[in-house]
This record gives C-alpha cells, sequence and structure tokens, in this order.
C-alpha cells in the first residue's frame, strides 16, 4: 500500500522539473521580473488610470530616455567599468543638441549627427583615459562628471536666455520630441529598435562576447588576444552616443535648458541598472535585464510622485526596494550553483524484485565461473577506455578511446596499433553499414559517421524537441550504442537527457525514464525521437527477423524490444526482465543468439535505495557526492540469450584482473572481444562450437565481392 | 642606477607644491597668515570627512551616504533643540541614530555582501529621505537659543587657531591613533590588502568592516556638527550637492588607492590641502563657482593621468572587479 502511494506519487509529481527550471539562464532575469511586476500590480491598485493609454505613453517616453542612458551604462558595467558622467554628458549634449538648433538654426538632421557626435566625443574622453591609458573607470568618470558639469554650468550661463528665447516649429524636430506612430512614442519606437540590436549584439555577435569576456575576467581576455583596450574604449564611447540619444530626445521634448538637468542621473541609472540584475564588477548583464531595471525605478519614482508623497518618501521607497533587491539578488547569484545542485537529483520510485542467483553452487545460467580468465590481450596499456569493439571485413579491430580516438589493430596479432580517426568527443557504440562506414555514437556530440578513408563526417547531433520538456532535448547529451537496420535506418540509443556524460552515474541514482532511442534516416538524413522515458537505453541490435530492434536498458536491468516495422510496428515487448546486473551493449551471435554485456552486478543496498526516493534525495543534498550511493560497475559478466529472451550461458572473470567490468562483446571468426569503459585492454576469448567463419557483417549484408 | 619613481602622494605633493609656490608669487594677498587660516577653515569639514572616507576606502570600501551622515544627525539635533529638546538630550538620540546608520550600513556590506558603493548609494537615499520626510520641517534647520554656546565647536578661535582647523587636527590626531596604533586598525589594513587571506588568519573580518561603517558614519555626524556650528544653521539640501565627489577626490589624490589597504592620515591632509589651495587661490582670482569646478577638475584628471604613466597598472596583477 504504501509502496504503491510512493509509486504513484513519484510518477505523477514532476520533481525533475524544478531543478531543470532554476538551470535555465532566464532565471536570472526572474527576481527583477517578479520585483517590476510587484510594483506595477502595487501600483495599479493604488493610482487611477495607472495603466491608462495615456499614462502608460508618458511613461514610455521617459522609460525611452532613460533606458537609453541605462543601455550604455549596462554595457559599460559588463565591460567591467562604470560611468558615473552619464548625467553631466547628457546636460552637455542637451544644450549643444538646443545651442544648434536655436542659436545657430542649424538644419535638424544636422543637429542630431552633431548631438550624436559630441556624445561620442565626450565619451572618447573616458574611453581613452579608461581604455587606452588604463585610470580606473570610478575615479575618472567621477571627474570627468565634474568637468563637464561645469563647462555646462560655464555654457548655460551665457547662452541659456537666447535658448529660451527661441520656440522652434519644426514638424521633424517635433516629432522627436512628442511624435507617435499608432500611439506608441517615437522615443520608445527607437528604443525598441535599438534594444532589439543590443541584445543580438550582446549575445550573438563576435564583439558582444568580447565584452562579456573582458568584464568576466580582464586578465584572461587579455591573455587570449582580445583587443582589451580598444574594446573598453568602445564601450565608453557607445554609453556617450546612447547618452546622446537620451538627450536628443529630451531637448525635443522639453527644449529648455534648466541648471539641474542631469543632476543625479547617474545614481537612477545606476540604481535602474543593478536593480535590473547587472552585477557591478563586470561580466554580467543584458538588454533585457537594463530594461527591466529602468522600468522599475521609473514606475516607483513616477508613481509616488502621483501619490503626492513627500521627496523624502520617494526617496525612501527608492532606496528601501533598491536595498532588498540587492540582498535578494546577491544572496540568488551566490547561492544559485548551490542550490541547483542540491535540487536538480531527482530521484524517482523504482522497485525490483529480488535478482536470480549468481552464485557458485546456485546453479542457474547466471552461475559464475572463471571462463574469462585467461583471455589473450590486445593493446594492454595503449588504449583507454574502449567502450565498444568492432571487426571489420578485413578483420581489424576497431575500438574508441577516452582522448576522443578511434584507435585501430591490424590484423593478424592486433599489435600494431594507429589512429584511424581523431573525433574529440569519446567513442562509445559503433557499427558498420553496407558501405563500410563506421558509424559511431560519441558522447556529448551525437552520431559521426567515419569512412573507411578515415573522413570524420557529423551524421546528426539533434533531433526534434519535445514539447513538454524544460531542458533543452533537441541536443544529443549522450548517444550511447546503436545498429543500423537493412533499410538504412540507424537507431540509437541516447542515455539520459537530463545529465552529462560525465555524470551518468547520477542518472542511475535517479532510476527516471530520462534516456530515448532515436532513429536517424541514413537516406534522408532526418533524425527524431522513437521512444523515449526509457532508462539508461544502452545497446542496440537489430534482431534477427530483421522488424524489430533489441534494446538494453541499464537501469531497468531488462531487454525489450521495439517494432520498427511489420504488423507489431510501434510495439514494445519485454523480452527479458530482473536482470542480476545492469544490460549494456547488445550484439549477434554466430549461433542466432544474442550476447548481452552486463556492465556491473545489482547490489541488495542500491535495490533497496532503489525504492526509498526520499532517501536517495536526502542523500544527494546532504553528502558529499563521492560518497554517494551508485550503482556497482565493478564486476560483470557476459551472457549469451535466445530470441526468447532465455539465458544460455554466462562468462566471468572471478580474478577480476582483466575484465572486471564489461560493456561490450563482439563475436568475430570464432573469437569474443571484449571492451570495458574502464579498461585500459582489450580481450580476446576464443570461442568453442562457434562458427570460424562468422563476420557480423558478411552475414548481415552479404559477402563483399 | 635606481630609476626615479613618485608615487601618487608624491605626485599630488609636488602638485601642491607648484601650486602654493605660484599662487604665493603671482597672487597678492595669498601667502598671508591670514589667507592661510581662511584656506584651512574653508576645507576643515571636507577634510573631517575625507578621515571617515580613508577610514572605509582602505577597509576596500567606499561610503557613499556620509553626507547624510553629515546632515542628518546635526539636523536633527538642530530640530530637536528647536523643538524645545535639552542639547544634551539631542545630541545623544543624533549620536544613536548615527550608530544605528553605521551599523545598517556595515550589516549590508559585511553580511549582505552588498556592494559598499550600493549599500551605501541606497542607506545614504534611505537615510537622506527620512530627514526629508519625517524629521525636519524646513529643508534648512536654522539655529535655535537652546545651541547657545554650541557654535563654538565651529566658530572663534582656540589659542588663535580657528576652531574648525583644531577639530580637524583633533580628528585627525584621533583617525591616525585608530589606524595605526590599534590593533583594529591594523586589522583595517589586513582587510583591505586581501579579505580573504585576512579573513583565513582569523580576522574577525565582518565586524571590523561594520566597525569601519560605524566609525566613519560618527566622524561625518561630527563633521556636521561642526559644519553647522560655523553656518549656525544645517542646510540639508547639501546632500543633493556633489560634496561627495569631493570627498573621493581628496582620498583618492591624496594617494589612498581605492583597492584598498594603503594609505593614511597624512594622504588626506595632503589632499585636502590641495584641494583647499586650488579653491582659495581661484577664489583670490575671482573664478566662477563653475569655473573653479572646472579647473579642479582638470588639474585632478592630469594628476590621475600622470600616476597613471608613472605607476602603470598591469593587466597581470590588476584586481578583478576593481572599478
Amino acid at each position: 500500500m504504501r509502496d504503491t502511494l510512493t509509486s504513484l506519487r513519484y510518477r505523477y509529481w514532476p520533481d525533475h522539473l524544478l531543478g531543470e527550471i532554476l538551470s535555465k539562464r532566464w532565471t536570472e532575469t526572474a527576481i527583477p521580473v517578479i520585483l517590476l511586476l510587484i510594483v506595477g500590480f502595487a501600483l495599479s491598485r493604488s493610482i487611477d488610470h495607472f495603466l491608462s493609454p495615456a499614462s502608460l505613453a508618458d511613461t514610455a517616453r521617459q522609460a525611452g530616455e532613460i533606458g537609453f542612458i541605462g543601455l550604455g551604462m549596462a554595457l559599460v558595467v559588463i565591460v567591467g567599468g562604470i560611468d558615473l558622467s552619464v548625467g553631466s554628458i547628457f546636460a552637455l549634449t542637451d544644450f549643444c543638441a538646443l545651442y544648434l538648433l536655436d542659436v545657430l538654426n542649424w538644419p535638424v538632421p544636422a543637429v542630431v549627427v552633431a548631438t550624436l557626435a559630441c556624445g561620442a566625443l565626450l565619451g572618447a574622453v573616458n574611453g581613452v583615459l579608461i581604455g587606452y591609458l588604463r585610470l580606473r573607470a570610478f575615479i575618472t568618470t567621477l571627474i570627468t562628471l565634474i568637468i563637464y558639469r561645469s563647462a555646462f554650468d560655464l555654457l548655460i550661463q551665457r547662452y541659456s536666455n537666447s535658448i529660451a528665447a527661441a520656440f522652434p516649429d519644426i514638424p521633424s524636430w517635433n516629432f522627436i520630441g512628442g511624435g507617435d506612430v499608432f500611439g506608441i512614442p517615437s522615443v520608445a519606437l527607437v528604443y525598441v529598435a535599438i534594444a532589439i540590436f543590443g541584445h543580438i549584439f550582446m549575445t550573438r555577435l563576435r564583439p558582444g562576447w568580447h565584452i562579456t569576456a573582458i568584464g568576466g575576467s580582464r586578465r584572461s581576455a587579455y591573455n587570449s588576444g582580445i583587443p582589451v583596450r580598444r574594446t573598453i574604449a568602445l564601450c565608453y564611447v557607445a554609453s556617450g552616443v546612447l547618452t546622446s540619444i537620451a538627450a536628443l530626445f529630451f531637448a525635443a521634448r522639453l527644449g529648455t535648458v534648466g541648471g539641474d538637468i542631469g543632476v543625479g542621473l547617474e545614481v537612477i541609472v545606476l540604481t535602474a541598472t543593478v536593480l535590473g540584475g547587472i552585477t557591478l564588477g563586470g561580466g554580467k548583464g543584458s538588454v533585457a535585464k537594463s530594461l527591466v531595471g529602468v522600468l522599475i525605478v521609473l514606475l516607483i519614482t513616477n508613481g509616488l510622485t502621483t501619490l503626492n508623497a513627500r521627496g523624502g518618501i520617494n526617496r525612501m521607497a527608492l532606496a528601501g526596494i533598491l536595498l532588498v533587491a540587492a540582498m535578494v539578488d546577491i544572496r540568488w547569484q551566490k547561492n544559485r550553483t548551490r542550490i541547483i545542485s542540491k535540487v536538480y537529483v531527482a530521484p524517482t520510485y523504482h522497485a525490483l524484485p529480488p535478482p536470480p542467483a549468481t552464485e557458485i553452487g546456485q546453479g542457474g545460467p547466471f552461475e559464475q565461473n572463471d571462463k574469462l580468465r585467461d583471455v589473450e590481450l590486445i593493446g594492454l596499456g595503449r588504449i583507454e577506455a574502449p567502450e565498444d569493439v568492432i571487426l571489420d571485413r578485413n578483420n581489424n579491430l576497431y575500438a574508441g578511446s577516452r582522448h576522443g580516438d578511434i584507435m585501430r589493430f591490424f590484423a593478424p596479432d592486433y599489435q600494431r596499433m594507429e589512429v584511424f580517426a581523431h573525433i574529440g568527443g569519446q567513442p562509445l557504440g559503433m557499427a558498420f553499414d553496407r558501405q563500410d562506414n563506421l558509424y559511431v555514437c560519441i558522447g556529448g556530440m551525437g552520431l559521426y559517421r567515419i569512412t573507411p578513408d578515415g573522413t570524420v563526417e557529423k551524421a546528426t547531433d539533434e533531433t526534434n524537441r519535445s514539447m513538454h520538456s524544460v531542458n533543452d532535448d533537441s541536443r544529443l547529451r549522450l548517444a550511447d550504442d546503436l545498429d543500423i537496420t537493412d533499410d538504412g535506418l540507424i537507431f540509437f540509443s541516447e542515455a539520459t537527457v537530463r545529465y552529462e556524460m560525465d555524470e551518468w552515474p547520477i542518472d542511475g541514482l535517479e532510476a527516471r525514464g530520462n534516456g530515448r532511442i532515436i532513429c536517424y534516416d541514413t537516406k534522408t538524413g532526418a533524425t527524431h525521437t522513437a521512444l523515449r522515458g526509457l532508462k539508461f537505453p544502452n545497446g542496440i541490435c537489430v534482431a534477427s527477423d530483421g522488424q524489430s530492434i533489441l534494446f538494453a536498458e541499464t537501469f531497468g536491468c531488462s531487454i525489450k524490444r521495439l517494432w520498427f516495422a511489420g504488423p507489431k510496428k510501434g510495439l514494445v515487448e519485454v523480452v527479458m526482465d530482473n536482470l542480476p546486473g545492469y544490460p549494456d551493449n547488445i550484439n549477434l551471435a554466430s549461433d542466432g543468439n544474442y550476447w548481452l554485456a552486463l556492465v556491473g552486478m545489482r547490489s541488495p543496498s542500491l535495490d533497496l535505495a532503489w525504492k526509498m526516493p526520499g532517501f536517495r534525495r536526502r542523500m544527494a543534498k546532504r553528502v558529499p557526492v563521492d560518497e554517494w550511493l551508485f550503482p556497482n560497475i565493478n564486476t560483470g559478466c557476459v551472457v549469451k540469450f535466445n530470441e526468447q529472451g532465455k539465458i544460455l550461458e554466462s562468462f566471468w572473470d572471478l580474478r577480476g584482473e582483466n575484465h572486471p567490468m564489461i560493456t561490450s562483446m563482439r563475436e568475430h571468426r570464432g573469437y569474443l572481444y571484449l571492451g570495458g569503459i574502464m579498461n585500459n585492454r582489450i580481450g580476446r576469448y576464443k570461442l568453442e562450437n562457434a562458427d570460424p567463419n562468422f563476420v557480423q557483417y558478411d552475414k548481415r549484408w552479404g559477402k563483399l565481392s | 642606477m635606481k630609476r626615479l619613481r613618485f608615487n601618487q602622494q608624491e605626485i599630488v605633493f609636488a602638485v601642491f607644491a607648484l601650486l602654493f609656490l605660484a599662487f604665493s608669487i603671482f597672487l597678492r594677498g595669498f601667502l598671508t597668515p591670514e589667507n592661510m587660516l581662511t584656506l584651512l577653515q574653508n576645507v576643515a569639514v571636507l577634510g573631517i570627512l575625507g578621515l571617515a572616507m580613508a577610514i572605509v576606502v582602505i577597509g576596500r570600501g567606499i561610503d557613499i551616504s556620509l553626507i547624510a551622515a553629515l546632515a542628518v544627525p546635526p539636523g536633527l539635533v538642530l530640530q530637536m533643540v528647536q523643538n524645545g529638546h535639552s542639547l544634551p538630550a539631542s545630541l545623544l538620540t543624533a549620536v544613536l541614530l548615527t550608530i544605528a546608520f553605521g551599523l545598517v550600513n556595515g550589516w549590508l556590506i559585511a553580511y549582505a555582501e552588498v556592494p559598499s558603493l550600493f549599500a551605501t548609494l541606497a542607506t545614504g537615499l534611505l537615510l537622506a529621505g527620512l530627514g526629508q520626510a519625517a524629521l525636519f520641517q524646513l529643508d534648512v534647520v536654522q539655529w535655535s537659543d537652546g545651541m547657545k554656546g554650541f557654535e563654538r565647536l565651529g566658530q572663534g578661535t582656540i589659542l588663535g587657531i580657528p576652531t574648525s582647523i583644531v577639530m580637524f587636527a583633533i580628528a585627525c590626531v584621533v583617525v591616525a591613533f585608530l589606524l595605526r596604533q590599534t590593533r583594529w586598525g591594523a586589522y583595517i589594513y589586513a582587510i583591505g590588502d586581501n579579505p580573504y587571506a585576512a579573513r583565513v588568519t582569523g580576522i574577525p573580518s565582518r565586524p571590523i568592516i561594520v566597525l569601519q561603517y560605524v566609525v566613519a558614519a560618527l566622524i561625518g555626524c561630527f563633521a556636521g556638527l561642526v559644519m553647522a556650528a560655523s553656518v549656525n544653521s544645517m542646510p540639508t539640501r547639501i546632500f543633493n550637492s556633489t560634496l561627495i565627489y569631493d570627498v573621493i577626490l581628496v582620498v583618492v589624490l591624496g594617494g589612498i588607492g581605492l583597492s584598498g589597504g594603503r594609505g593614511g592620515v597624512l594622504n588626506v591632509v595632503i589632499g585636502t590641502l590641495l584641494i583647499g589651495t586650488m579653491l582659495n587661490g581661484m577664489t583670490i582670482m575671482d573664478i566662477s563657482y563653475a569655473g573653479q569646478n572646472l579647473v579642479k577638475g582638470v588639474v585632478l584628471l592630469l594628476a590621475v593621468i600622470t600616476d597613471s604613466f608613472l605607476n602603470p597598472r598591469n593587466e597581470e596583477t590588476a584586481q578583478q572587479g576593481d572599478i
């Protein structure tokens, strides 16, 4: 009863989603956005017409102006600096625009260009000082703040009257200041355009990546050849230009030059920047964060002004929200990875009946023996981690290595070894097609094809993204083993969509059906997911009937059959379940039966733990990883089973010296070749009563003439 | 031969000496005892604030909220006395408010790990807003009869030296003692030099950081009292001015690096003298306030640029996140 409840609870409650959602990058922006929603909701309840079109348009106009400066500040903060002079640049460029328009009567386009140039120039001063002369950003922009401000003060003393006296009535100028398109203010439109460009620039273009890299680690960026000084200088220029855009709109909207224009603006913008979640010190930030920060600050200040709050209360509210948001943000940034690593592992209920006996004297097909004691060794100490082994028609032996190579051992004595192909990821399952191309599953990379002359080609590394998955499961994380049907369909297993290659044992701890079988069509090049929700699908072998594949579910301890053709197409049948170990690769035997490697044997402790998801979750949260209870992969064996799922015989290495764990085996001309992912050798075992001329692919596809 | 190298402190001192020399020669009425005293008197408050900032900056922080500490608690004293409370009670309230404020600052920075620039920016706004919203009736809090005698903190002379200068000197001695003679002072340097190493060594770095901000706020409050006494009122709108930037300039120009662990009281004195000399000289030359600021800024910029040429920063040793 209790087990049933546990099993139902873990079947239907999606524990794994929390960790997956938290590990999404966009959750970093979630806190500012939630704050924005709270502020917006609170204000819309307390102020009438807060969300009316007129009010929104007004907010958008101001948000656009401050938003431009916010973008500039964001850029500068991301590159690892700070720009305190934006308020003064804003004032100076505002003056510049009005002076050119009102006093010198320049045409509007020229005014726009000149104002932008003015902003670029003022920003360039900062940029040269900070980027090239490597002054400290804080102190330098502090000084330029004072210089620009006093220059502005001197200028308006002289010209404020003549500017105030002029009333330019130029349609294009008025459009900049107060125009709209379908009710959307001009400034907001320009802001949206620049923001979209900024987003693409920061996330998709090389200079944007350089900026983030410099902010993340200036030293590493410098050492890797990024033009650090120029990039930093240009960021300040961009900040100046963006500020001057804001000033242009402001000038067109109000047309005045008061003495206190832009005073304290740097504080507002800095507040918005940090509130949006752009970390001071650099390396982190986005356009969306900048916009959210600006909106929060603007909503609060505008809302409180509308509520007729005294200036002091306005300030206190802003400061209070600022502090709370900063604290939450900093705590979150600091503990995010730790929290994710704690909640990401989401074990589920997995019950298995007691396993069949394997002890000596108990009888049965699994009874331990010492048949693999005296195997011949190939490549001892020269090869690392041969997960799968395969032989071609010319009797040469191929095996993957941990270093991302496919090694080839030459017949007949397998002493000479060469790198057949370099791929870069760890090769797992392998299979030859009709044209002697070698298809290989590469952990972390996908399915690759190696032509007989050693050229590496990518077959596929993505499949269709499923609708209900939070993790992006369109990429292949852990392609494991494959086989090729007579029609040229390649079925390959992906062991898990939740963990990377190096974390695969954790998937066994979860015991959830995280894996899937994917089908790649060599004729069309299309990939689709054939079956999902499997418990670490591993070995795959096309059955003798040519209409179904046999696949092993490692942590399901079972072998199943998937019909891909014929009357039962699409059905899945259990061939064997409750195996005493964790099944790995499956391959054809010369007598029409199948070979199966058991990579490790089940243990009572893990079997028990699999029925106790809460226990495993607590373990994952409280105990360091190297102390976790993991599936045993230290002893294993090879078994032979028939089409009906009956075990015929088993092969063990009791001494555990040569083949304590076996992940694959391949029969070839009377010998069985053994590989293991934790091993440094390939074993060659002489089979009795086996067909001495058996070559797997000759049998499948006929001899090549 | 040993290569000639100057540090920023020496450069600023040289600039100060040159300026002083030039003004003495070319400006009539500069090098007179009266003018010297005026010069010092004008920068005394700035100097005291510089000391407060120095303590925080040496511990690798920055305190933007100093102006709020300067304006609000002394303003509260004036307001409370105006409202009929006794002077000691008002002073005590103000000191408690200041300590509480310093504790909040310190807690945010040391325990909540909010960057100091940001934390003090916000708390400064908070305190100023509190003053504006709840404590003061007018922006300028006026002197009242109950304050009689207290104005001697900022006016008059002691042994012929204006009181505000004496106060600056006293503050210098106290801070110098705190930094150089006490264990806490040594801890502040250690934390500023390398916070992680200091923590590993067993220095109670978080309480020490809190202490820094409490002491800084108290000194800021003291500066405010001196200022209020010297002008017989407390213009609380001073929070909106750019005074805090002048304070930072005093500290940084004096040679206390923003990366912490370097410098001392002498640096603050030198920085203050440079700013004071410049302002005084330009006032005698009758340059407008904006013009003075412009000249000040340019001179400061030149000093910082010179420093960057003589002591270039190295990409390899620059600290990450050191803005």
